[in-house]
């Protein structure tokens, strides 16, 4: 049930990447698109009852084996979310120097290849 | 019970989500989808990933504020309708499509709370999680992963980072190059 409700947070970013046609708007959904991503890879990882992958006076790594959740996705995410953040100062870039040539934010009014 | 509080979690995340899509005021919708980072970086913490948690929270404000910057110091003006209709209707019937064969796959995938790491002893999650601690001497498993185990990919994803703050520079340059020279030139004759 988890999954089904992170894959449709997944659609709504992309009905909002591909109907709207504020440039704001469809920065929005790319986030939102990310956002759920990640949060179902952190959720595939998760096992019932489970700590974090963290070694501890009280949990030594036998420990860890039997109940820690899965390390793997959660190394990747962590990365994934600052890659996330160097792609937002991308699109807001160029969002920006669309609107200082256009005058406007809406992308059915940027027509033409060369101005 | 975990599994419905995210779920419930997530219920939120999708209202907020149509809340930042369609509502008219961009600042307002900017604010919509901090709500939902910060949703998720609750999540996060519920399952067990608490840096991954700490850097959501940490993204999310230099997000809203990089967005802030982009919306509020232009226009507010609100760009009414969505696209044509015929295209907008088709769109939704591509998403519903999409939607029913997910469901499919999703069914597919092991439960919530038995990850295949629990099925398989000699899987490499496991390796790190029994001899991390001991090969790298980091106590937390995933800066081991990240700087020893995993050290080149992550180099790699630094790259792709490194490449997209670049092209946000490129784009954002105030003066062009080639003036620049041509004035060198100029004061050099």
């Amino acid at each position: 049930m988890v999954y089904t409700l992170c894959f449709l947070l997944f659609l709504i970013g992309m009905y909002g990447v591909t109907c709207k046609k504020n440039i704001v708007k469809i920065i929005l959904g790319f986030l939102i698109m990310e956002y759920s991503i990640n949060l179902f890879l952190i959720l595939l990882g998760w096992k019932e009852g489970g700590i974090a992958p963290v070694v501890d006076h009280s949990v030594s790594p036998d420990v860890l084996v039997t109940r820690s959740v899965d390390p793997l996705p959660q190394a990747m995410v962590l990365i994934s979310i600052t890659i996330g953040l160097g792609i937002l100062c991308l699109m807001v870039a160029i969002a920006i120097r669309l609107y200082q040539r256009y005058g406007t934010f809406d992308i059915t009014e940027m027509n033409k290849l060369r101005h | 019970m975990i599994e419905t509080l995210i779920g419930m979690f997530i219920i939120f995340m999708i209202i907020g989500a149509i809340i930042a899509l369609e509502t008219t005021d961009l600042l307002s919708s900017v604010i919509s989808v901090g709500a939902i980072g910060v949703a998720v970086s609750i999540c996060f913490l519920l399952v067990g990933a608490p840096d991954i948690a700490s850097t959501q929270l940490v993204v999310e404000v230099l997000t809203i504020i990089i967005l802030i910057k982009a919306t509020i110091r232009h226009d507010l003006v609100t760009i009414e309708g969505d696209r044509e209709f015929f295209g907008l209707t088709i769109t939704l019937v591509l998403l519903f499509v999409l939607f029913v064969f997910g469901i499919k796959a999703f069914s597919g995938l092991p439960q919530f709370g038995s990850p295949a790491i629990s099925e398989f002893p000699r899987a490499a999650s496991n390796r790190y999680l029994l001899s991390g601690f001991e090969e790298t001497g980091s106590s937390n498993i995933i800066s081991s992963i990240i700087f020893d185990y995993r050290g080149i990919d992550i180099l790699a994803h630094i790259y792709v980072l490194f490449a997209g703050i670049w092209g946000a520079l490129a784009i954002m340059r105030v003066h062009s190059r080639k003036k620049k020279r041509k004035d060198i030139d100029g004061k050099d004759q």
